[in-house]
């Protein structure tokens, strides 16, 4: 009895992470899925067919089609909106990568005491609004902003800097927002190295680059991956820093995305761009942790 | 987008809410209520609360910053509010789309107040304006920085649409900046009629001549943005901006309460222009249909659509109003343009859909400047 009750236990804790996938995101999908297989309509809501039980699922399913996405691969808008969006990401990732890796080194070598104080200087851009703090940018970066003044002041530079409103100031702002959450993950994996590992690479007589390289690096890479997930995934479907730090120029697929549905009132096309999005996204992802999986079993 | 004062005021008006509630349970049921979803910083406060206290009917007031916002809102079903205010060619395509329900003038008296000149142009987008009422109106123009324009061109022809369309005066203000409206609705007729062709042409040549012309000063336009340049043109960040007359207007304002030193001027085009009308209609879902015409019937009152001009600075469609508008307002041509200009300005119907989607990838060509 108890035993047949504890199974019955696990099986919910088993069950519980899958029903949140489920209803929190495979449900969506389907949803928007469905939608972008459907066509435009002026109505409530603005697409058609909508689902009636009485005609039947068979004329429900006959009116749905792939238009849309035959629509997004023949126009080379979309592919330049993806690729570009991809390349900022990237571009995005590595700066913050560059970036991020001193400071978690830092923490992570820093004093014991010191580092949960160091860890909360890093969350602490949080708790202000992410929408302020990038109107706090606009603020610094604009052609009579704070930067331009100081640099001004120093008589490092003559004429204002034209950096707001470029590809640049996106790249500023995409770096800046998720900066934590690829120290975290660093910080993680470095902080777990034993440092008598590096002590023994000295001891061989390993000068501290090629240390650096051989040991810690490597070890970090976990994290390395784990944090370039964690600010390319969202950065590719960024829409607010583009919006409000980069120009009319910069091309970025949430922006495409956000025209198609509101500026197009086309429900299903954006749905379409979505689920394209989120394939362009996912497997290359899968792929990676597969292959991740089976280094990791071959090198048992 | 909310101001800090905004969410205070927000959270003040619910709280005080809740406590009225609380206080009187029984009159609860009795409560009257008229839910209104209007753009942002577009209503005299003094008038709501007015409102309330002559009916005893209650506004929960909500602010949105763009139509499309609100259309989305609107499409998806069951908003929840009962007075909306899409701008006119966004209330034709929601008629179509059967979002509205139509007005009971019976109910609403104070209809005999209209301008009949602004009901016959908005009656292009609302036949026989059996759906909505207007709430304000104005126009498509220039807004710019005085100083700033004197400093690079002297004799800059700030009264016309050369001003932004003809690339070499473009350049010249370049370095400061040139905002335009990210909305091809309101951009590409401007640039049709500047071209002399009629600007709800649906031919793809006509809209081709257009997209050339914003081609040529492509280069010279800073950023496509249909809120931003309020506040970089109140700040002194850009030159000029093509935008909605009440935006430039208010930058102006806000430029003169921060003392800042920036003066920001509007004209209507001498070429014409587009006229755009804010309309306040009852959507067909509304759960207080009888509490929304009464709302409607106490704007439309002469002294209360005047009290609303004299703080928003928009000119409005209520003729027996204009003896209560304040002179600042009445005789300031950038608001209430004089009759020649008057018949120069124009109605954008709304797009049919195959339209629509050739303009809005010719205006991301635009944009994108690929």
């Amino acid at each position: 009895m108890s035993a047949k009750s504890n199974s019955l236990g696990r099986w919910y804790v088993i069950a519980a992470p899958y029903l949140w996938l489920l209803i929190f995101f495979l449900i969506p999908f389907f949803i928007v899925f469905k939608l972008s297989l459907s066509d435009v309509a002026t109505a409530i809501p603005p697409y058609t067919p909508t689902f009636n039980w009485s005609e039947g699922i068979g004329k429900f399913i006959s009116q749905l089609d792939f238009e849309n996405y035959t629509f997004i691969f023949g126009d080379p808008l979309y592919v330049n909106a993806y690729l570009s969006s991809l390349k900022i990401a990237a571009i995005s990732t590595i700066l913050t990568l560059l970036v991020a890796y001193p400071m978690a080194y830092g923490m992570a070598r820093a004093p014991k005491s010191w580092q949960p104080t160091l860890m909360m200087l890093v969350i602490l851009p949080f708790w202000t609004s992410f929408l302020i703090r990038i109107y706090a940018w606009i603020a610094i970066l604009k052609p009579e902003g704070f930067l331009t003044m100081f640099l001004m002041k120093l008589g490092i530079i003559s004429e204002p800097l034209q950096i707001m409103n470029t590809t640049t100031a996106v790249y500023i702002g995409i770096v800046y927002s998720y900066l934590p959450f690829m120290i975290l993950p660093l910080y993680a994996s470095l902080e777990k190295i034993n440092p008598s590992l590096l002590e023994a690479a000295q001891d061989l007589g390993s000068r501290p680059w090629r240390a650096f390289w051989q040991i810690t690096f490597p070890l970090s890479l976990p994290g390395v991956f784990a944090g370039c997930l964690l600010v390319f995934i969202p950065a590719v479907g960024e829409f607010v820093i583009p919006d409000l730090l980069g120009g009319s120029d910069t091309l970025m697929i949430g922006k495409t995305l956000w025209n198609e549905f509101f500026n197009n009132r086309d429900w299903p096309l954006a749905s379409a761009v979505a689920v394209i999005l989120l394939l362009v996204l996912t497997i290359p992802i899968v792929l990676f942790q597969r292959q991740q999986q089976i280094e990791r079993e071959s090198g048992r | 987008m909310l101001t800090v004062g905004k969410v205070v005021r927000r959270a003040a008006c619910s709280i005080v809410a809740a406590a009225a509630v609380l206080v009187s349970p029984m009159a609860q049921a009795a409560d009257r209520v008229v839910k209104v979803y209007n753009w942002s910083d577009y209503i005299d406060p003094e008038i709501l609360t007015d409102f309330t206290k002559e009916t005893g009917i209650k506004v929960v007031y909500d602010v949105f910053d763009s139509n499309e916002v609100l259309e989305t809102k609107l499409l998806a079903g069951g908003s929840g509010y009962d007075v909306v205010v899409p701008t006119g060619s966004f209330l034709s395509r929601q008629i179509k789309a059967g979002v509205f329900q139509k007005l009971d003038k019976s109910k609403i008296p104070n209809f005999a107040n209209v301008w009949p000149e602004v009901y016959s142009r908005v009656a292009q987008y609302d036949p026989d304006n059996l759906y909505a009422m207007n709430w304000m109106w104005g126009t498509t123009g220039v807004g710019y920085n005085e100083a700033k324009i004197k400093e690079r061109m002297a004799d800059a022809p700030v009264n016309s649409l050369d001003m932004i369309f003809k690339p070499e005066i473009a350049a010249k203000f370049k370095d400061c900046g040139i905002y335009v409206l990210d909305s091809p609705e309101d951009i590409l007729p401007v640039a049709l009629n500047y071209l002399g062709i009629d600007p709800n042409t649906t031919k793809e040549e006509d809209f081709k001549k257009a997209e050339d012309l914003m081609m040529k000063i492509r280069p010279y336009i800073k950023k496509f943005h249909s809120s931003e340049y309020i506040n970089a043109l109140a700040n002194g960040d850009i030159c000029m901006a093509l935008g909605w007359s009440g935006d430039i207007l208010q930058a102006g304002t806000r430029a003169t309460d921060a003392k800042n030193g920036q003066v920001i001027k509007y004209h209507i085009p001498k070429e014409g222009t587009q006229m755009w009308f804010d309309m306040m209609a009852i959507p067909a879902d509304a759960k207080d249909v009888e509490e929304a015409h009464i709302f409607l019937n106490y704007l439309n009152r002469p002294e209360v659509m005047a009290k609303a001009s004299n703080f928003v600075q928009y000119a409005n469609g209520n003729l027996a109003s204009q003896k209560d508008i304040d002179e600042s307002v009445l005789k300031n041509p950038a608001v209430y343009p004089d009759p020649d200009t008057f018949k120069k300005l124009y109605v954008k119907t709304a797009w049919d859909n195959k339209t629509q989607r050739i303009v809005t990838r010719m205006w991301t060509r635009i944009t994108t400047g690929q």
